[in-house]
């Protein structure tokens, strides 16, 4: 990125009005790179601030008004090793304002909790001695005191989402938890005016506690994910050379507007769709469509977004994002999609749905029953609401977010981004698996096809020539070269190739007639693979490069296979080009050539029968698919329409993560179930005792922590994975690497 | 039980001032890059 970008609109105003910028840092590993960064960036002339976020990747630069051109800073960066990407994301700062504000209400609630307690234990401790009843009233009113305000500002969170749920007449594991604490807290005042000897002070903040711990750790491990995907998506975001009174200005591709011309290279991506205004090339659309083969392009001809120009300069003028026939029908298919989607009940929902009533019923019917049985009506109420303080849903409300956090992290450490909450339960829960072919099953960029018939000091030669150009083809021979270093003296010719002179001796790489040979007519592709020719003095070698399977592609279909899992094959390309994939992957349920409503169809063909899909594909025509499945992944290299619908996204070249995801749900799923067992275990045990009006706040105390300390340990659980498929955590970074790589090429 | 005239008080004061400096901490962005204040003193900025 010699070239300067235009980076005005990402620019934003701290709380002084002074110019600052985020930037999303690639390649920052440890802390050597944060003094690196930060002390160069704060070594550009102007710049007054720079602070590099290490959690998130995020640089944010500030500087004082007009004495800097913040793409000096990315630049600065490039030269250093590090490629940085503006970044403009308002949904995070939400998200960033909840979690502070989750994380405050914690700290209100820890603080009550712990100075009630020590009043508490002062009073159970003096109820078995000597405390006189003033001092014991002082203590309670005292908690009251410092228990009704620090309730009612860190219950905050469910009372909220209780209301939320009341309003739209359902019920939610909330509703439970804001009626427990607010009738311990009402009783406990109650009682404390009766200077009677038990109050619940502490049960309800304690319960607080444990719940916004809980909570607090499920959205920061979301946050983290959410945040490490959009450091990926804009690494991955294109340059657009855009033409500007007859210049050619570099800009962020998502600033182009309508009616815009742009400057589209041989080995670029098109960076938004458009119509041909002049040139001539051939577009690779495997993005978009999932076809392998090329298509030729010249003035007046419909290119989309995404597809990577080939062979000659294009000039492209921009049409609104969408309008033509291809996203039309995408976008149409996704509204249905998303329509028909039915709303997924989360498992802690419903078993929240079964435990409210019988709860708030048993309460009830303790009460009548002490009634009848002669007691008066103020212990029988009492007793009722203990019942309801022991049964709040403490350990119920921690055992399926705690598995959740604890799973999300080590699936983060795998390389996988999940990105919707219950996408875990969905994924436990399927029976079929439907992949892509291109892009998902093989990689999404070509690779050389025959490096084994090749002399290997050949091959590095010719790889090393390939780093001199950025042609597709070379860019997929360059990825042979050990030597990331290209030749001094290379000369690219458009078009044809590359050519330099390699100790003394002219070598080029390119097309047949480029390279000295007449035809390769002997040597004609087939399909989608292409050939260029390497030649230097007397060594002559033919490259065939094509789209190759993922390296463990076959290994992950026989295991999902030997699982029992129904395995089949959906694809936009030619049944020529996958009929062979598929058989040599032993996948026989196969279909090629469909269209977006046609993959839709076979879905809900699926559906109809009572299959649950889990869907893997990386394609615009893929996105509706991927939106209607039961539950769907996308690798890093998926168009953006088609991983912002889907339920997580996959680092790296390995598929291996698809079966990772599926044992690491399944795993979470049985945790869950385990959790919600143990609540039920802990409730069959304390409620009887509850009812049968045996309950001191000590033993409410005990018993809430006890539970909620043994569903979380539980939870732990769900992080531990055998050795062997341990990753370290910079595989994210690594595989932002070749994101970022791809982008550019 | 004329203790508690200054004990109550101190244990409660010292809980609000735990409380203010966990607000404190958290309102100057503390919490906002764990990972970075877990690297960050291997670095030898401060070293001539």
């Amino acid at each position: 990125m010699a070239e300067a970008i235009d980076l005005s609109r990402f620019v934003t105003r701290d709380r002084y009005g002074a110019p600052r910028i985020s930037l999303a840092v690639e390649g920052v590993h440890c802390a050597g790179c944060i003094r690196k960064v930060e002390t160069t960036v704060k070594a550009i002339p102007g710049v007054q601030q720079a602070r590099l976020n290490f959690t998130t990747r995020r640089l944010t630069v500030n500087w004082s008004e007009g004495a800097l051109d913040p793409a000096a800073v990315l630049n600065r960066l490039d030269a250093l090793g590090y490629r940085a990407y503006p970044f403009a994301r308002p949904a995070e700062e939400e998200e960033a304002r909840h979690a502070s504000w989750l994380l405050r209400c914690l700290g209100v609630a820890g603080f009550a909790a712990m100075n009630v307690m020590l009043l508490s234990v002062s009073v159970w401790s003096g109820n078995v001695a000597d405390i006189t009843p003033e001092t014991r009233d002082f203590f309670h009113w005292l908690s009251a005191l410092i228990a009704l305000p620090a309730a009612a500002y860190a219950g905050q969170p469910f009372f909220q989402n209780a209301l939320k749920a009341l309003r739209a007449r359902s019920l939610n594991m909330d509703v439970p938890i804001s009626l427990g604490v607010v009738l311990a807290l009402a009783m406990s005042v109650f009682e404390t005016a009766r200077h009677a000897e038990h109050a619940y002070f502490d049960s309800a903040l304690m319960l607080l506690f444990f719940l916004l711990a809980g909570r607090y750790l499920d959205h920061a491990m979301r946050r983290k994910t959410r945040a490490a995907a959009g450091n990926l998506a804009a690494l991955k975001a294109e340059v657009a050379h855009r033409f500007d009174h007859g210049k050619v200005v570099a800009v962020p591709a998502e600033t182009l507007a309508p009616g815009d011309r742009v400057l589209v290279h041989a080995g670029e991506r098109v960076p938004a769709d458009g119509v041909v205004v002049s040139g001539r090339s051939q577009v690779d659309e495997s993005l978009i469509t999932g076809e392998t083969a090329r298509r030729a392009v010249a003035a007046e001809a419909q290119v989309y977004c995404g597809s990577l120009n080939f062979d000659g300069a294009l000039v492209v003028r921009v049409t609104a994002a969408g309008q033509n026939t291809l996203m039309d029908e995408v976008e149409r298919l996704l509204a249905v999609a998303a329509e028909v989607k039915s709303r997924y009940v989360r498992l802690a929902d419903r078993a929240a749905q079964l435990y409210a009533p019988v709860v708030h019923v048993t309460a009830a019917l303790t009460a009548a029953g002490w009634l009848i049985a002669g007691a008066g009506l103020h212990d029988s109420i009492v007793t009722a609401i203990t019942v309801l303080i022991i049964t709040c849903p403490c350990a119920l409300a921690l055992a399926v977010p705690a598995v959740q956090a604890v799973a999300v992290g080590s699936l983060f450490r795998a390389g996988v981004l999940v990105q919707r909450g219950d996408a875990l339960e969905r994924l436990a829960e399927i029976d079929t698996v439907v992949f892509d072919k291109t892009g998902t099953l093989t990689l999404p960029e070509p690779r050389v096809s025959n490096r084994d018939e090749i002399a290997p000091d050949l091959l590095e030669r010719a790889a090393r020539l390939a780093l001199a150009s950025r042609h597709p083809l070379a860019i997929a021979a360059a990825r042979e070269a050990m030597e990331r270093q290209p030749y001094a003296n290379s000369i690219e010719e458009p078009g044809q190739g590359v050519r330099a002179v390699i100790d003394g001796v002219e070598a080029r790489l390119g097309s047949a007639v480029f390279c000295g040979l007449d035809s390769l007519s002997d040597l004609a592709p087939e399909g989608a693979e292409s050939c260029i020719v390497f030649r230097h003095g007397g060594d002559c070698a033919i490259i065939r490069v094509c789209q190759t399977l993922r390296p463990d592609a076959a290994a992950v279909i026989a295991e999902l296979c030997a699982r029992r899992l129904d395995v089949r094959i959906l694809s936009g390309d030619r049944p020529e080009a996958v009929g062979p994939l598929a058989e040599a992957l032993g996948i026989a349920g196969w279909r090629g050539g469909l269209k977006p409503a046609e993959k839709i169809a076979a879905l809900n063909g699926m559906k109809a029968e009572g299959r649950k899909v889990l869907m893997v594909g990386d394609g615009i025509n893929d996105a509706p698919a991927i939106a209607a499945a039961h539950v769907s992944l996308s690798p890093i290299s998926a168009a953006d329409l088609a991983q912002s619908h889907a339920d997580a996204v996959f680092l790296g070249e390995s598929l291996k993560p698809v079966l990772q995801c599926l044992e690491t749900a399944i795993k979470a799923r049985r945790l869950m179930r385990q959790n919600l067992w143990l609540a039920v275990l802990y409730n069959a045990v304390a409620v009887p005792i509850a009812i049968a009006g045996l309950v001191t706040p000590l033993i409410a105390a005990l018993a809430m922590s006890g539970s909620s300390i043994l569903v979380t340990v539980n939870a732990l659980r769900a992080g531990r994975m055998p050795k062997s498929e341990r990753r370290p955590e910079t595989e994210i970074a690594r595989s932002g690497v070749i994101a970022s790589k791809e982008a550019f090429s | 039980m004329s203790v508690l005239v200054y004990l109550v008080p101190a244990a409660l004061g010292l809980g609000l001032l735990g409380l203010a400096a966990f607000l404190w901490s958290l309102k100057s962005g503390q919490y906002e890059d764990l990972d970075g204040a877990a690297v960050r003193p291997l670095s030898d900025d401060d070293l001539p």
